[in-house]
């Protein structure tokens, strides 16, 4: 049987008094697309930087790619790569040699032709030797995600990757990312505020409030469970704790 | 399975080798792209270099004491500027990563933090010799003195020198991960605090009592107890070396400790994504 991309159990988090992660559990399958939704504040920065290593859990247990991660992490982080608005590469290199750091760094051995096929793929070409300063927020974030694909990965943590880009380059992004869960069978977390976004490109949704995931499903169930017209209104429902969501967690708080 | 262990070994090898080279590359890359960085590299020592070359001809003609030994200011100078490269050369590079917002996608990378460190010391060494290197040839067609002139002593004392900016710089590192660029002028004010119980310019025994243990708590004061010896009596000193060889050993340890443990605090903390300007 093939082990989970992501397997999450109880999982928290605390700074002091403050609780950031409450204990959540959840499963990503290999080769699907999952979205993690949630305000600002809900714990979905702090669950993805537990994903990658950048933060330690309070407590317990997190499953990468079939390994404990908690304990051997560097064993899967040549597998993964993410993307993240809270991260940046340095200015002053050039597009070109930004990527050839990190290609090296995650021991890609075809370097120069992974390079071309990034810069051909997400049309960077004309930017490559411009230093990453000088490039548009749009070209950044397209940047950001050919640093995040270098490698090829198994799993791709990726944290608003559409944020900043016009509709038609966040459509060709979207395909591109579809393109290529298909084609290598990678699976990837998906944390975004757009919510068509998240309807269009993701298997499943998790979505969280206050450091838990209070509500989970493929995005088509959660609509008719919630007995809205797409995913945002289901969302706000949640977030906001309204209509059928918040009568289900009152029947379950009387149970 | 013995030959498996060591191909495993061996490839592990070459790819930690391979994280080092490309964070090198990633501050070569920097230092090739900009000719102001370049330049600034030799600017200080350089200009220390003509400062104490001109005050160094004064006392020459002055004083009978300083012509025994010529060059032992210009000496000291660039030894003391060994010293301050070699700790910019560590804690600017971290900065560099700070400024950039990059330390979330290293550290989330396969890199290690002691590959991290192995690269910083590395660009330092390359920095150090870049800036001291320049002033060090210049002195010789402006003054005629050439720090050459040491001969293989020069190599022990820039070593011991170039170790102790790196226990510096690892420990300046730290307060930067810990505080973030709130206690960026440290980077560049720290050293000059050590300056006056190194011995630099005068010998230990200057120094009132009291103080002078802290003084042999340095490498820094046997380098330049050292560099004396040779100029002045044409003796290297052996104790002296080895004095500063084990106190550089347990700086080190203690810079590379202090470093790794505040990245595992910061870990805790979930400083890695915050860090910026």
């Amino acid at each position: 049987m093939t082990a989970a991309a992501i397997k999450v159990e109880q999982l928290s988090k605390h700074y002091g008094a403050v609780e950031a992660l409450a204990g959540i559990d959840f499963t990503v399958p290999r080769g699907s697309v999952c979205g993690l939704l949630g305000a600002n504040g809900a714990g979905k920065t702090t669950t993805i930087a537990i994903l990658l290593g950048l933060l330690t859990p309070s407590s317990g247990r997190v499953h990468i790619l079939g390994e404990d991660f908690l304990a051997h992490r560097y064993r899967v982080l040549p597998r993964m790569n993410f993307s993240s608005p809270y991260v940046d590469l340095p200015q002053r290199l050039t597009i070109e040699e930004n990527l050839d750091v990190y290609a090296r760094l995650y021991g890609v051995r075809q370097r120069r032709q992974r390079l071309a096929e990034l810069f051909e793929s997400l049309d960077l070409q004309a930017f490559r030797r411009r230093a990453y300063a000088t490039l548009s927020a749009g070209q950044k974030t397209r940047v950001a995600l050919a640093k995040a694909l270098v490698n090829e990965p198994d799993l791709l943590l990726l944290d608003e990757p559409t944020a900043s880009l016009d509709p038609d380059t966040a459509d060709r992004m979207r395909r591109y990312l579809k393109n290529y869960q298909a084609a290598t069978g990678a699976s990837i977390l998906f944390a975004s505020h757009n919510m068509a976004e998240v309807e269009r490109i993701c298997d499943q949704v998790l979505i969280m409030r206050a450091g838990r995931i209070v509500d989970r499903d493929a995005p088509a169930a959660l609509i008719a469970r919630h007995g809205r017209a797409n995913l945002e209104e289901v969302f706000l429902d949640v977030v906001r704790n309204t209509g059928r969501h918040a009568r289900s967690e009152e029947v379950s708080r009387h149970e | 399975m013995n030959d498996q262990f060591i191909a495993h070994i061996g490839d592990n090898c070459r790819a930690s080798c391979g994280r080092i080279y490309a964070i090198i590359l990633r501050y070569v890359y920097l230092l090739r792209g900009s000719w102001p960085r370049m330049l600034e590299q030799a600017y200080w020592p350089t200009v220390q270099m003509i400062i104490w070359g001109f005050i160094t001809q004064f006392f020459m003609t002055n004083s009978d004491w300083v012509a025994q030994a010529t060059g032992v200011l210009l000496s000291a100078v660039l030894l003391w500027d060994v010293l301050f490269r070699a700790q910019l050369g560590v804690s600017v590079a971290f900065m560099e990563e700070l400024f950039a917002r990059n330390l979330g996608h290293l550290f989330a990378s396969p890199l290690r933090p002691q590959e991290l460190i192995l690269a910083l010391l590395s660009i330092s060494l390359l920095r150090t010799l870049l800036g001291v290197g320049t002033a060090a040839l210049l002195a010789i067609p402006l003054y005629h003195i050439s720090i050459f002139d040491l001969g293989l002593p020069l190599i022990a004392f820039f070593t011991c020198l170039l170790v102790f900016g790196w226990s510096v710089g690892l420990v300046i590192s730290s307060l930067l991960l810990r505080y973030g660029l709130g206690v960026e002028s440290l980077a560049w004010a720290s050293i000059f605090a050590l300056a006056p119980i190194s011995a630099i310019y005068y010998p230990v025994t200057v120094l009132p009592d009291w103080l002078q243990p802290a003084a042999w708590a340095l490498p820094t004061s046997h380098v330049f107890e050292g560099m004396r010896k040779v100029l002045f009596d044409g003796v290297f000193d052996w104790t002296l070396l080895l004095n500063a060889v084990g106190l550089n050993v347990f700086y080190l340890l203690l810079g590379s400790w202090i470093f790794y443990r505040t990245f595992q605090a910061a870990r805790r903390r979930g400083l890695l994504l915050q860090m910026g300007e």
